[in-house]
């Protein structure tokens, strides 16, 4: 095996200020071109820090980062300003949940894909809005050509969601940060998106990870699954691994606590208790408050990956280890 | 644009031929204007809800689906007379408002829980006060108003020893909520309208929630209209459903039927658009093409028929009216091809 695309090592985030919170407490995560991996977490478990950490997005001044991020080669947290934007859009591109944030409401969509193409490649205008309509035709958007002179606001919420991947494909990044781009569309709208997001992943071979609290979304898009809590990787594998035999006790919680339609008339297994609120770094297992098979061993220390399976792993000291 | 005859109405046939179903609605209308331009003039109208006919028997949890904008939540509101209705009959045990029944008497016997648990709890009042509030306005003295609020803190799972004193900001959003739940309650209310109340919670939370409204129901001897945009959890929670598009009833029946036999061609799309739970199954083609049309200037005739795969001319031209079906009579579909003498080439073949 060569060196991953994206290699992320025990990397830790702290934010401070008026409360401290230890979003991140040791990550890791590898990626290999063209892997698409699902992050499930719910609200603070540290899935939108740790795409954000990979752009350098977070405020600086507020975060304490420590560990290492190498995507392509490069290390990140050490890039300068000139780096850091050849390496933004070009390398790795994101997505967001709310479209209409992201685009900014004074340009076209057109002109904003454009420019970004001169940027990172030095062509002139008139290619960089050829490339832009291939963008859009890509991620079918009807009447392609005329919707490159629409600015954001004149467009629909499914239509925006696929203008802003438009814009973040437009320079063919080896990796794609994709944070809850779904979530806030409709159901039937959804679906089309999740559909043309696996599509163009596998059409131009990038790797992606994608963020998501649903798991029938993480199950659409991902090969692999990374559940996170209390700022760390609790268990990942391949989907099926994960979702067929989940091993974290969390990760058994939340499948059991999953609403869907064959649970009518049970009673729901609810994980008792509520997530951690990480004003101090945990020192052992982070879900040992709510866990029912905790024991004064999982306060301890925090627990090390331990294998369960081919290329599955979970954090917790009560599973047992596949034979190796 | 005609109401659907009453005797078109899906009303669950139960001994509900002597007492009158809990609520009625018939023929509920929301416009809202959009005004523009300096001078603010109209410049066109949201027709949010258009026409919605339903009823909801005592005990019974009516789920409502749908997607933005589909009216599922100015229907709540409109029944909660949280906004003015423009047209329609709305009747609490046969007492119509504004007729026989106080606006007063009405918010005593519906109570409404919100998605936002922060927003609609008052910052500034301690949580046991903001439960107490509801009672005393009625008339209830000061201490009986609080021991009702640690009574009911307590049955929706929060010690009121140690939470009563708290404000909203010190709770989490699954405590918050289960304190506007005990709010709801403080009224002891005969129906609850749950909008998207457990949408903004997670998983592991959103269970906890959930198994509380199933247990509260039993023990208070409740009624729910239970609006989410998740169809899983209406699923659990339901015993029938509504499912709503661009303001008007698109079907409406019990829950094996809406989810194992749906004759509207919206209900089917909209249930395989769920994300599959199965690695092996997943979905590989989407149901529907497009954004759902804008409620301002919506398609005229049936207004699915713009995304509909089966749409032929009367889809265009001619409103479906809210049909009940032959098989089941609970059971109730505003589709053209339901209806044998629609002139849908479809009619009648049970597709």
């Amino acid at each position: 095996m060569n060196s991953p695309l994206v290699d992320i090592r025990d990397l830790r985030v702290k934010f401070s200020g008026q409360r401290t919170v230890h979003a991140l407490n040791g990550v890791d995560i590898a990626l290999s071109p063209g892997e698409s991996l699902g992050i499930l977490g719910e609200s603070g478990s540290g899935k939108s820090v740790t795409l954000k950490a990979m752009l350098r997005l977070l405020p600086p001044r507020r975060t304490t980062v420590a560990g290492s991020i190498a995507v392509d080669g490069q290390d990140v947290l050490a890039m300068n300003a000139d780096t850091l934007a050849d390496y933004r859009g070009k390398t790795v591109s994101m997505i967001f949940q709310e479209p209409a944030l992201a685009l900014d409401p004074v340009y076209t969509l057109g002109h904003q894909i454009a420019e970004s193409v001169i940027r990172h490649e030095g062509c002139d205008r008139a290619t960089a809005r050829q490339r832009a309509l291939d963008m859009f035709e890509r991620v079918r958007i009807p009447s392609p050509a005329r919707r490159l002179d629409a600015y954001p606001h004149e467009m629909s919420g499914g239509m925006r969601q696929r203008a802003m991947i438009a814009l973040a494909l437009a320079c063919r990044p080896k990796v794609l940060l994709a944070d809850e781009p779904t979530t806030a569309l409709d159901a039937t709208v959804q679906i089309q998106i999740l559909l043309l997001l696996r599509e163009l992943q596998r059409e131009m071979g990038m790797a992606m990870i994608f963020v998501t609290h649903d798991m029938g979304v993480a199950v659409e898009v991902s090969d692999r699954i990374a559940v996170m809590y209390g700022g760390r990787i609790v268990e990942s594998g391949g989907v099926a691994d994960v979702i067929k035999s989940p091993s974290h006790p969390y990760t058994r919680g939340l499948l059991a606590s999953t609403v869907h339609g064959a649970m009518r008339g049970t009673r729901l297994e609810a994980i008792a208790g509520a997530p951690p609120s990480l004003a101090t770094a945990p020192t052992g297992c982070s879900f040992a408050p709510r866990c029912r098979l905790a024991t004064p061993a999982c306060e301890g220390a925090v627990p090390p990956m331990v294998g369960v399976g081919p290329a599955h792993v979970a954090r917790c000291i009560a599973v047992a280890p596949a034979a190796a | 644009m005609s109401a659907p005859s009453a005797a078109a109405v899906a009303a669950p046939e139960s001994s509900a031929q002597t007492t009158p179903p809990l609520l009625s609605v018939r023929g509920l209308v929301k416009h809202f204007p959009i005004t523009g331009g300096i001078l603010g003039r109209k410049v066109g109208t949201v027709q949010a809800v258009d026409g919605v006919d339903f009823d909801i028997a005592k005990g019974e949890t009516l789920g409502v689906v749908g997607e933005s904008g589909c009216g599922k939540s100015t229907t709540a509101r409109l029944v909660m007379h949280l906004i003015q209705p423009d047209a329609g009959d709305l009747r609490v045990e046969g007492r119509t408002i504004g007729l026989n029944l106080t606006l007063r008497e009405l918010r005593r016997g519906v109570q409404m829980v919100f998605q936002d648990s922060f927003a609609s709890l008052n910052p500034r009042l301690t949580i046991q006060d903001s439960i107490a509030f509801g009672p005393k306005v009625y008339g209830t003295p000061e201490r009986e108003a609080l021991a009702r609020a640690h009574d009911l803190l307590e049955k929706v799972g929060l010690d009121p020893m140690s939470f009563g004193r708290r404000y909203p900001h010190e709770l989490s959003g699954g405590q918050r909520q289960r304190v506007n739940i005990a709010r709801a309650l403080a009224l002891q209310p005969k129906l609850l309208l749950l909008d998207e109340a457990v949408s903004a919670l997670d998983k592991s939370v959103e269970a906890q929630v959930l198994n509380l409204l199933v247990d509260l129901k039993a023990q208070f001897d409740l009624t729910y209209m239970f609006i989410s945009h998740d169809l899983n959890v209406v699923q659990y929670m339901s015993d029938r459903v509504m499912v709503m598009y661009l303001g008007r009833v698109a079907e409406i029946g019990p829950v094996e039927i809406i989810y194992g036999g749906a004759r509207h061609p919206y209900t089917r799309a909209l249930l395989s658009a769920m994300p599959s739970m199965d690695p092996a199954k997943r979905t590989m083609e989407a149901p529907l093409a497009g954004d759902p049309p804008n409620p301002i200037d919506p398609p005229s005739g049936c207004r699915f028929h713009t995304r509909c795969p089966f749409a032929e001319v009367v889809c265009s031209t001619r409103v479906p009216d809210l049909l009940r079906q032959p098989e089941t009579a609970q059971h109730a579909v505003a589709c053209h091809m339901a209806d044998a003498s629609s002139g849908h080439s479809r009619a009648g073949s049970g597709t």
